[in-house]
């Protein structure tokens, strides 16, 4: 595509804030019942966000296909996250409103999030509850039988509704259960171990996906009138991170190549309560719910040459400091906040552990203050999982926790209607540069996943296929489709016949370093420069010498790998070049050369306050930037404060 | 329009393959019923249950030969007599054969047809050893047991109701239910193959009659922790004392307290 | 450690699979199974032999994705605990591990140790969903559900869908993960209209797959979630109430 075609148009309305949603949705096309079924929708994804928008694409009466690599829709990577969902409902009467939640996740995205999109966000997040109960998804309640809240990092009132440490799982099998029903009634046409290898557009108008069939290894194309992509975050680019195995950027990276913008990749989120790393063979992090920061104190001891086991420290010699440097949020404070204040201690060298890469989350204080058995009702599988992969009970020593990367706020840029750049391709969910600034809240992501696919997608997307009433999709057998089938084709053949020494495996975690060294919790120029000398440099050692055995038809898990490796490697060059040209610090996105003197994160709301959106020239070019200046009319941009 | 489709409609995510069709549906709740397998088990614990309630009594009766043989002779007068004149002689007892040949004979309906859906639902069985944790001898051999069961009665009923050889001793005498007995018993490999069979007879009930409880849903430990652990109680102490005091039978003939 | 691995090794699902072996030396405690097996395969394909085909994601243990037959149990020694969990202190040097796919008609091989699990999927969808159209519902709070009743529902979703239960199961029965669901939605208020259905379609589809129960109890022991099989006892109530039920009266009860 050329640059002229590309328009940054947010489309956000404008108007009372309160009022923007829905006057847009009064304002949008409809399309009639009897019309609905002869629009085809293609739904990538079985998240939150592609079940969720799947099913209710369904239910209003669309033609929808849905396909996923994992071998059920319930496997999505959304299973597996722990905390909670954040609703407005204020039924602890704590003085929530949509308002506060507006206004909190503006102030923790650290001002470089869209207004409109936020509000929109904190206004459906009420309506998610209500749905995700009414689908029996069994929230914790309390005695009386009303639902039970908790408050999460970054919030100053108790609004995360949660499923014991299972809040994810809970919520997935509630949009997985509402998709398979709608599959049950002929309206969704689901396609499990089915993975997107290619996004094909015609006259730069997406016309569909080619995918490959991971157990017959077929490769397909599929046209439809929208598609939407609800792929999740990119967040392995780190190869050790809290995302399952699985998750890629490949998706929403090929989507990049024909065209879609991508936004704030550097905006990356290290989460601050994950188990460190105990050895090289480690394949992934586990996170440890934030959740577990209401109750339990974190601290390092004093001394750089601490040698006593936690409990036989004295109280004088242990340092709390995020209660010392925070004291208004203490342990709650937000994530970037509270893992760069643990990044800073581990550096001085006051790390714990063998290898000296954590700090304590103790729990001794509130065992003492509610009693164990309240705790372990609270957190009991947490500790459980915590036991199972340290050998420690946190009961009797406190946890070990390090940040790790969990979660990506930058993705395909998206206008308020979540299309990308590319007509008819929207993104959902993580997958979309979202509406989450610099920094995502907790409990935020899939309350962002639930309301995209619930409640926006469902209205915007229509607005579109009103346009196109009459219009037959691309045919599959139209030559965008069988050259892109081929190019796929040709890209596995290319990959089996390098033959080379080492696994794809090996060139990920070669990456992952080179990524999580100099472009993860803290950037700077130098080495920000170095990884973009040295990641070229990597990949084209990958390209020569990676070894893929076996061949492309039936399964061929390192075959699946190694692509996904090689979008990462892209990526990781634009995470880097993203980081570089954002001279400011902000939310997760922070430069050394960019702080306060008390080391806090600096921004430059002069000359950044906007969206960086990379647009892709062919390979080995760097890609463009484009911006779209963001404007507060609400929330003034402040220096974010959590003293 | 139903949720569930015929295998044939299963859509393409549905990769791995049905081993039966769904179950036709049938006006009769009953038959209904006794199609799925679910039913099935219900089935075999309600006639379970009066197989169990049957092996109980007969036992108890036959607790009457310690009691000489006039008392016992006249007890199985008594049955053959039971409800006479309102029902002719035997009548009575015959609506309870009747009952008994039916639960009997749909007791191993059920078992003999959920077998064979076990067999077919795992063709190809696991190369390497299984580490069982609850499966034991007992549960494991239902089917065994079960058979083991049924040879004996039709033994059973050849020695001591039809009175035909061999099972029979020479001396049988239709009515001297204490002397056939007696006589019977007294050839050891015969109170041998009493005392087996009812080993069997306990260790099949000793899972059975602590299975009914899981199989009729009148669940326990999660929703009623009082009650779990009466159920192995239970089965433990109902198998014991039937096979017990039925084994103790051939044993007193050998060593002469009865006969 | 140093490890002896016995593999099973299958082409595809036609394929005649075998049992391969395999040195893992220098297993360090702290190493997850599946972290064990990643090293194997790395190794595999340095001696450029096709590695392993084995299925994980979350390696949290709560994706479900994770199975393996380990030394003749399902998911390993470990009880309450997933395959992606289990970590290697739970063996000891010069230990033999055995390695086999779950099996079960309803769970065809894919390849070596990935096996297809979609009928987990069929029964799901004969009925395992309230229905509850995306709309504007009734306020969240309008519907209490007593705690000890949540808990419970919250216990039985717990599941994560492994096929665990199938694979420990003597006769391959599907009815723990089945009763499960029916007893996370039949437990709640919400769940109430559409239960007698639900049972009797989602029952009715698990037999079209799966082996009968004959309460082994096998399963609640190599369940990750500790499921119980009270569950089970639930549902077989549940079943035959449906059978009996009018349900012309059921506005009366709920
Ligand atoms: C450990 C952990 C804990 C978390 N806890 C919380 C929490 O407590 N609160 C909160 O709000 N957020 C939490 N998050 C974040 C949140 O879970 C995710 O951001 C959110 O679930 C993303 O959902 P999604 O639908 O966008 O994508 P996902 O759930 O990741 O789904 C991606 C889907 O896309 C499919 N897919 C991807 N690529 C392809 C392809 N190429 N072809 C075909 N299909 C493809 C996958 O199969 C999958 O179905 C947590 C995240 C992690 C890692
Ligand atoms: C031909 C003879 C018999 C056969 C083949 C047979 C077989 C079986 C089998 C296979 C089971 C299933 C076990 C289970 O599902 O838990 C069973 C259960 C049972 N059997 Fe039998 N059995 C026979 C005779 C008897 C007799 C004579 C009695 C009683 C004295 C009896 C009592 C029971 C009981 C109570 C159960 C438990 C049912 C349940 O699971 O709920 N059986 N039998
Ligand atoms: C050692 C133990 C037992 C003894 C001494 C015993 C004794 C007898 C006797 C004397 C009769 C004949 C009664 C008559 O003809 O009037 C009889 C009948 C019968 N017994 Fe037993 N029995 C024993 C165990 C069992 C068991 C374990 C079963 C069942 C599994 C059983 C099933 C029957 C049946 C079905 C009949 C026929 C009853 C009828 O005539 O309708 N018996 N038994
Ligand atoms: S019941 Fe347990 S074993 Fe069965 S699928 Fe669910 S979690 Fe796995
Ligand atoms: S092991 Fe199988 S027999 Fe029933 S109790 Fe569990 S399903
Ligand atoms: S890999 Fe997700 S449960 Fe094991």
């Amino acid at each position: 595509m050329s640059t002229a075609t590309i328009s940054l148009d947010s489309k956000a309305p404008s108007g009372d804030i309160k009022d923007r949603w829905d006057n847009h949705r009064f304002d949008m096309k409809l399309v009639n019942p009897s019309n609905k079924r002869k629009f085809t929708v293609l739904v990538v994804g079985t998240g939150l966000a592609g079940a969720a928008a799947a099913a209710t694409l369904a239910q209003l009466g669309y033609q929808v296909k849905c396909f996923t690599f994992h071998d059920s829709p319930r496997r999505a990577h959304s299973i597996a996250a722990q905390g909670g969902i954040n609703g407005a409902k204020n039924y602890k009467n704590d003085g929530d409103s949509i308002y506060r939640l507006f206004y909190d996740t503006v102030k923790g995205g650290d001002f470089r999030a869209r207004e409109s999109n936020v509000y929109r966000l904190a206004q459906v997040s009420v309506d998610i509850i209500d749905q995700c109960v009414a689908q029996g998804v069994p929230f914790a309640r309390e005695y009386g039988g009303l639902l039970d809240n908790r408050s999460f990092g970054g919030a100053q009132v108790s609004r995360t509704f949660y499923a014991r440490g299972q809040t994810g799982q809970q919520l997935l099998l509630g949009a997985y259960q509402a998709l398979m029903q709608q599959v049950a009634l002929g309206r969704v046409e689901m396609h499990t171990k089915t993975e997107l290898l290619d996004v094909v557009t015609k006259d730069g108008v997406c016309a569909g996906i080619v995918t490959r069939d991971l157990a017959s290894g077929e490769v397909k194309s599929w046209s439809g009138h929208a598609t939407l992509l609800c792929t999740g975050g990119y967040g392995n680019a780190f190869y050790l991170s809290t995302n399952a195995m699985n998750c890629n950027t490949t998706a929403i990276w090929r989507a990049h190549k024909k065209g879609a913008l991508f936004a704030n990749p550097c905006y990356t989120q290290i989460h601050p309560t994950c188990i460190p790393v105990s050895d090289e063979f480690q394949s992934k992090l586990t996170l440890m719910s934030e959740s577990l920061r209401n109750d339990g104190r974190i601290w390092v001891p004093k001394n750089f040459d601490e040698s006593r086991p936690a409990d036989q420290i004295p109280e004088e010699d242990r340092d709390y400091y995020l209660e010392r440097r925070y004291p208004a949020f203490g342990n709650l404070a937000p994530r970037d906040i509270a893992s760069r204040a643990a990044k800073v201690v581990v550096d001085e060298g006051r790390g714990v552990g063998p290898l000296k890469n954590g700090v304590y989350l103790d729990f001794s204080e509130s065992i003492g203050r509610l009693g164990a058995d309240v705790v372990f009702e609270r957190y009991g599988n947490l500790f459980d999982m915590y036991e199972r992969i340290t050998d420690e009970d946190p009961a009797k020593m406190p946890m070990r926790i390090y940040p790790a990367s969990h979660y990506t706020m930058g993705g395909l840029w998206v206008d308020y209607n979540l299309m990308t750049t590319v007509p008819g391709l929207y993104a959902l969910g993580e997958a979309n540069f979202s509406d989450h600034g610099a920094n995502r809240l907790g409990a935020s992501a899939l309350m962002q996943g639930l309301a995209d696919g619930y409640f926006v997608a469902p209205y915007t997307v229509g607005d579109y296929l009103a346009g196109m009433l009459g219009q037959k999709p691309v045919s599959t057998d139209d030559p965008v489709f069988v050259e892109a089938e081929q190019g796929v084709r040709n890209e596995m053949h290319r990959w089996i016949s390098i033959g080379g020494t080492k696994s794809p495996d090996y060139y990920h975690r070669e990456l992952g370093k080179l990524v999580w060294d100099y472009c993860g919790m803290a950037r700077d120029e130098n080495g920000l420069e170095k990884a973009l000398s040295e990641i070229p440099a990597l990949r084209e050692e990958f390209e020569k010498n990676v070894r893929v055995l076996g061949s492309p038809d039936g399964v061929n898990q390192s075959l699946e790998k190694v692509g996904r490796v090689a979008d990462f490697f892209d990526l990781g060059e634009l995470m880097c070049r993203d980081a570089l040209t954002r001279e400011e610090s902000c939310g997760g996105h922070f430069r050394v050369e960019h702080q306060t003197e008390d080391g806090e994160a600096q921004r430059d709301d002069e000359n950044f306050s906007f969206v960086s959106a990379w647009e892709w020239k062919e390979p080995g070019t760097p890609q463009e930037l484009h911006k779209e200046p963001l404007v507060f009319e609400f929330v003034k941009p402040a220096q974010r404060s959590y003293k | 329009m139903t949720a569930t489709k015929e295998p044939s409609e299963l859509s393409s995510d549905i990769s791995s393959r049905p081993i039966a069709r769904r179950q036709k549906r049938s006006p009769f709740a009953v038959i209904d019923l006794y199609r799925s397998a679910v039913g099935k088990k219900w089935v075999m614990a309600v006639t379970g249950i009066m197989l169990m309630g049957f092996v109980l009594v007969h036992m108890i009766g036959n607790t009457k030969m310690y009691f000489g043989a006039e008392g016992f002779d006249s007890y199985a007068e008594f049955l053959r007599m039971l409800a006479y004149p309102l029902l002719p002689e035997t009548g009575a007892l015959w609506l309870f054969r009747m009952g008994l040949i039916v639960a009997f004979g749909l007791h191993m309906q059920s078992a003999y047809s959920l077998t064979v859906l076990n067999r077919r639902a795992r063709p190809v069985g696991y190369q390497s050893k299984r580490d069982y944790i609850a499966v034991n001898w007992a549960n494991r051999s239902m089917r065994w047991t079960g058979i083991i069961i049924l040879l004996f009665l039709i033994f059973h009923l050849m020695d001591l109701t039809w009175g035909r050889a061999p099972a029979a001793s020479g001396q049988f005498v239709f009515g001297q239910v204490y002397d056939n007995v007696a006589f019977s018993m007294q050839r050891w490999p015969v109170a041998l193959i009493y005392i087996a069979s009812n080993i069997a007879l306990g260790v099949h009930l000793y899972h059975g009659s602590w299975s009914i409880f899981q199989t009729l849903g009148t669940v326990s430990a999660k929703f009623n922790p009082r009650h779990n652990p009466l159920r192995r109680s239970f089965a433990l102490a109902f198998a014991i004392i039937v096979a017990g005091v039925n084994i103790s039978f051939p044993i007193a003939v050998l060593t002469g307290v009865v006969g | 450690m140093n490890l002896t691995l016995k593999v099973w090794r299958q082409e595809g699902p036609n394929a005649s699979g075998h049992f391969a072996t395999y040195q893992a030396s220098d297993v360090k405690d702290e190493m997850s199974f599946l972290e064990m097996l990643d090293v194997v395969n790395e190794n595999l394909i340095e001696e450029g032999q096709e590695p392993i085909t084995f299925d994980s994601d979350c390696r949290e243990g709560i994706c479900g994705t994770c199975s393996l037959m380990i030394n003749g149990q399902a998911h390993g020694p470990q009880k309450g605990t997933t395959t992606c969990q289990l970590h290697m202190r739970k063996f000891h040097d010069g230990q033999t591990v055995t390695i086999e796919p779950f099996r079960a008609a309803a769970f065809p091989i894919v390849r070596d140790l990935m096996i297809d699990r979609s009928a987990f999927d069929a029964i799901i969808r004969a009925g395992g969903y309230i229905t509850a159209d995306t709309g504007a519902p009734r306020d969240a709070n309008e519907i209490p559900v007593p705690k000890p009743a949540a808990d419970t529902a919250m216990d039985a979703a717990a599941c994560i869908g492994c096929g665990a239960c199938v694979a420990a199961c003597p006769n391959s029965a599907g009815q723990l993960f089945t009763s499960a669901k029916l007893a996370h939605l039949n437990l709640l208020p919400q769940g109430q209209s559409e239960r007698w259905k639900r049972t009797e379609d989602m029952v009715e589809t698990m037999e079209m797959f799966f082996g009968s129960c004959t309460n082994y109890g096998e399963c609640q022991e190599a369940c990750p979630k500790e499921i119980p099989i009270d569950f089970i006892a639930l549902m077989n109530r549940d079943y035959l109430k449906a059978k009996f039920k009018n349900r012309k009266l059921l506005g009366q009860q709920v």
